[in-house]
């Protein structure tokens, strides 16, 4: 990572990035100190490889992009000492707004209370290609950090010329600048006084090693935690304007119906609703909720159905409607399969299922739209502000500059808020009724119109030789997506391809993308080889792994489960599974408990270790590793999404079910911290090993081995 | 007549229908926001507020239902910029990580505190089992309320 090469690639089952123009930043830099008030500010030009920021992926297309050139991150001090970082992503509770804030403080030597982060703003901070694949702390914090470095120097030259002596031998340190030689110095906040300095990042400006960190590795709480637990932060759905209408939107009875006919007249006699036409879309917006409610009920439509796939069938679909020919990038083949096939003791062929699952963010989706003087603004939950502002001037025909999004820090994502839906339907509605609109998406809208992880098929061929090793590998993803295909295991002999398949329902990117499916797939079929190998499963991994990041997961992990343990209970079974993606290593642990009766399946208990570079803060990884583990087990267990002929069979909370305090098990997470590697992501990579592991310890408990995500979504006699 | 409800100590009229679910008077009529919306059918407990003192899906309650009970919302904890401890314990074991489940799981555990202030953890299982949190924080919650009701059984209250 951070290397001169890097780029960013957009994985295929993203598969909701249509367009995504390339785009300079439009504040002015005179307007910036307009808003801020003078001061020096910092910028970071993303010329160079290490600030090196990802740009939108290529027009229409999931090739990889050159970056662009342009300012990436930036920083200003203020005459109050206080400090502005800037940035496009967005906090959705993955808690950067935190982590950020550290990485400033620590780098510019100023207490961690003087910084605040402004975030995902198209009009205020610099353009961003979206908050997801867990980008942010690999390249926003080395960003933030070498402008807080540059910031530094410009503060010490400035203290220097003050006092007419050399700036060699100044130190900065807690908001100020000393000269031990005499004792003096000088606080930041008078070395900015009456200065407007705007300047570009210097070439080479050494950041400091993680070793030396004094803010940044330390577990300070979320900065805004009281805001949150007085329930007085405002998310987008709790925004309301003077003048604000509520909107609703019309929906299909199923996905594909056209507007047959519409009669409105019953609608449009309601006092105050008013209601949009436009193509198949309809709308209204009203005073209340309740009266945009009545509004909608008294629209009469007529829709023309299609008819269309249905889950029971959806796999055996997937499988026979690849498209015929695998793009390159998408195939990849060392040695002979067919040779390690041929030569090996045991042969294993399995295949594997994974089925559309919903992200159901607590907060659903939602906007609020305000047209002013021809310009519009919209505040909504999103991970890609800058493409929503693209979409918005797309549709409207507006230039981009007379667009701006706003994120407040929103009510959780999982990869799910990339799309302007909702900002499109409240800016047409607030359009039409020349007041702000409020458009936020129920509970079943959520679970119908928004976009799914992809379902997917998964075909393995493997061998291993009699002592255990693998031989042969042949691994082919059918529409789930290709993240986390390559196995990391040493094999000789592989060949691994992901197959495009036409979407079926509207699909898209979800927490860990298809690493989830392919490690499920993966890490299942090697404790399938382990015991056909008669070897313990985490001894057959370590023989077949050279990654030394990988091996320190699995031996940390399993030293905090005891493995490998002997059951004490009937029903009891242990199963571990691992795995490494975007720069992190993950190694998950599980003890089940099987009800040989009801088939009942409870998780026990869960252990997983987590190593992604240098920890910026511990309290937040522990949340984001325990997060996605409870969030992983739901799709292993009992998540997934049915539908037949263009509905969603189960759009309620009641019908799709979502892990809650019952479900959750024993949980120990284990944060391994290697401050001589660069920090790595961490919001994705610590769901991936769940499900298989579980999935493992189901067939240490039983000899049943299941094939197919969710694993028990009925118990273990369903299957 | 309007309907004329209580919450947090302070008397409101409603010009909402009688039938109008509490959580939309509470959200929009008063700007209360800190009661959530997140599934309207009374499945996942983000609107949670005490009614009566006893916590109650706002979603599930048509307004005229709450005339006469007094209401308290996220909004009504906090006593003279103190937190409640509950409250305070949430912030303390950062029990958070979108936070928009924060204040139905608060509500409902100031609710369950009051009628069982001394909760194995069983019982706090059972009773934030209609809650949900989807960024998988239950374990921080768990050990919110229990510190919670420590907080609450010690010396000076």
């Amino acid at each position: 990572m951070n290397n001169a090469e890097e780029k960013l690639v957009i994985e295929p089952e993203r598969y909701e990035f249509r367009a995504a123009p390339i785009h300079q930043f439009e504040l002015a830099r005179r307007d910036f100190f307009k808003i801020l008030g003078a001061g020096i500010a910092v910028f970071a030009v993303a010329k160079d490889a290490l600030s090196a920021q990802e740009t939108a992926p290529g027009h229409r297309s999931f090739h990889n992009e050159e970056l662009p050139k342009e300012i990436s991150a930036w920083l200003h001090i203020g005459e109050d000492g206080t400090v502005t970082g800037f940035t496009g992503k967005a906090e959705i509770g993955q808690n950067i707004r935190t982590a950020l804030a550290q990485t400033i403080a620590d780098e510019l030597r100023v207490p961690f209370e003087s910084v605040r982060m402004v975030t995902a703003d198209t009009a205020l901070t610099p353009f961003d290609a979206g908050t997801f694949g867990s980008r942010t702390t690999p390249t926003i914090t080395p960003q933030l950090r070498r402008v807080a470095a540059a910031a530094r120097d410009i503060l010490v030259q400035a203290a220097a010329k003050e006092w007419s002596i050399a700036p060699e031998g100044l130190i900065a340190a807690d908001a100020k600048v000393t000269d031990p030689a005499s004792g003096r110095s000088l606080k930041y906040a008078e070395l900015v006084r009456g200065k407007m300095l705007a300047q570009d990042l210097p070439a080479e400006d050494p950041i400091t090693p993680a070793a030396q960190w004094r803010i940044a590795g330390k577990p300070i709480p979320k900065v805004d935690g009281r805001s949150f637990v007085t329930g007085h932060h405002q998310f987008t759905t709790d925004i309301q304007l003077p003048g604000m209408l509520y909107g609703k939107v019309l929906r299909p009875p199923s996905f594909g119906a056209t507007l047959a006919s519409c009669d409105d007249t019953a609608a449009k006699a309601i006092s105050g609703v008013v209601v949009v036409r436009d193509g198949d879309f309809v709308g209204v917006a009203a005073p209340s909720a309740h009266e945009a409610q009545s509004a909608l009920d008294a629209v009469r439509a007529q829709w023309k159905e299609v008819s269309q796939i249905s889950s029971k069938e959806i796999f055996s679909y997937l499988k026979q409607n690849a498209v015929a020919k695998t793009e390159d990038r998408f195939r990849k083949q060392k040695g002979s399969v067919e040779e390690g096939l041929a030569n090996a003791v045991h042969r294993l062929d399995a295949t594997y299922t994974v089925a559309y699952i919903a992200h159901a963010p607590l907060e659903p989706r939602a906007a609020v739209a305000q047209w002013a003087d021809g310009k519009l603004t919209v505040w909504t939950g999103t991970q890609r502000p800058f493409a929503n502002r693209d979409e918005l001037a797309d549709v409207f025909h507006l230039p981009e500059s007379s667009v701006r999004v706003i994120v407040p820090d929103t009510g959780s994502a999982y990869g799910g808020k990339h799309t302007s839906d909702a900002a499109i339907e409240a800016a047409r509605l607030a359009r039409a009724a020349g007041r702000p609109v409020k458009v936020v998406w129920t509970r079943e809208e959520e679970f119908t119109w928004a976009y799914f992880r992809p379902a997917g098929v998964i075909e393995i061929k493997s061998a291993i030789s009699g002592d255990g090793a693998l031989t042969a590998w042949e691994f082919h993803n059918y529409h789930s997506g290709s993240s986390g295909i390559e196995t990391p295991y040493v094999v000789a002999n592989q060949r691994t391809e992901y197959h495009a398949v036409p979407l079926v329902l509207r699909s898209g990117s979800y927490r860990g993308l298809a690493a989830t499916a392919n490690h499920f797939a993966r890490e299942t079929h090697m404790d399938a080889l382990a015991r056909a190998a008669k070897m313990d499963p985490l001894e057959f991994r370590m023989k077949n792994l050279s990654n030394s990041r990988m091996r320190a997961v699995l031996e940390a992990a399993a030293k905090s489960f005891g493995w490998p343990r002997k059951k004490t209970q009937e029903g009891q079974g242990f199963g571990v599974a691992c795995g490494d993606e975007k720069g992190s290593y993950v190694a998950t642990f599980a003890e089940v408990a099987v009800d040989k009766v009801t088939g009942a399946v409870r998780v026990v208990r869960l252990v997983e270790a987590f190593e992604c570079g240098a920890i910026v803060n511990p309290d937040g990884l522990r949340n984001q590793v325990v997060g996605a583990m409870i969030q992983g087990l739901g799709g292993a267990l009992f998540e997934a999404i049915e539908f037949e002929n263009g509905r969603i069979k189960n759009p309620h909370f009641a019908s799709y079910r979502v892990p809650r305090f019952r479900d959750v098990p024993e949980i120990e997470a284990i944060l391994l911290d290697r401050k001589d590697i660069p920090s790595a992501g961490a919001g994705e990579t610590p769901i991936m090993a769940v499900a298989p592991a579980i999935g493992s310890a189901i067939f240490d408990a039983t000899g049943v081995r299941l094939h197919d995500l969710p694993l028990v979504p009925n118990g273990l006699r369903s299957k | 007549m309007p309907i004329e409800i209580e919450v947090n100590g302070k008397k409101y009229p409603v010009n909402y229908p009688p039938d109008t679910p509490l959580l939309y008077v509470l959200r929009d009529e008063l700007h209360l926001t800190g009661t959530k919306y997140g599934c309207g059918e009374g499945q996942c407990g983000a609107c949670t507020v005490l009614l009566g003192g006893a916590p109650r899906r706002s979603c599930q309650i048509p307004v005229s239902a709450a005339a006469g009970k007094p209401v308290t919302t996220i909004e009504g904890l906090e006593k003279d910029g103190r937190l409640h401890p509950v409250q305070q314990a949430f912030l303390e074991a950062g029990a958070f990580q979108c936070a928009y489940c924060t204040s139905g799981m608060i509500m409902s555990s100031v609710g369950l505190l009051q009628s069982k202030p001394n909760p194995t953890g069983a019982d706090v299982v059972q009773f934030l089992q209609g809650n949900v949190c989807r960024c998988g924080t239950h374990p921080r919650i768990m050990e919110a309320v229990r510190h919670a009701a420590k907080m609450m059984q010690g010396p000076g209250r």
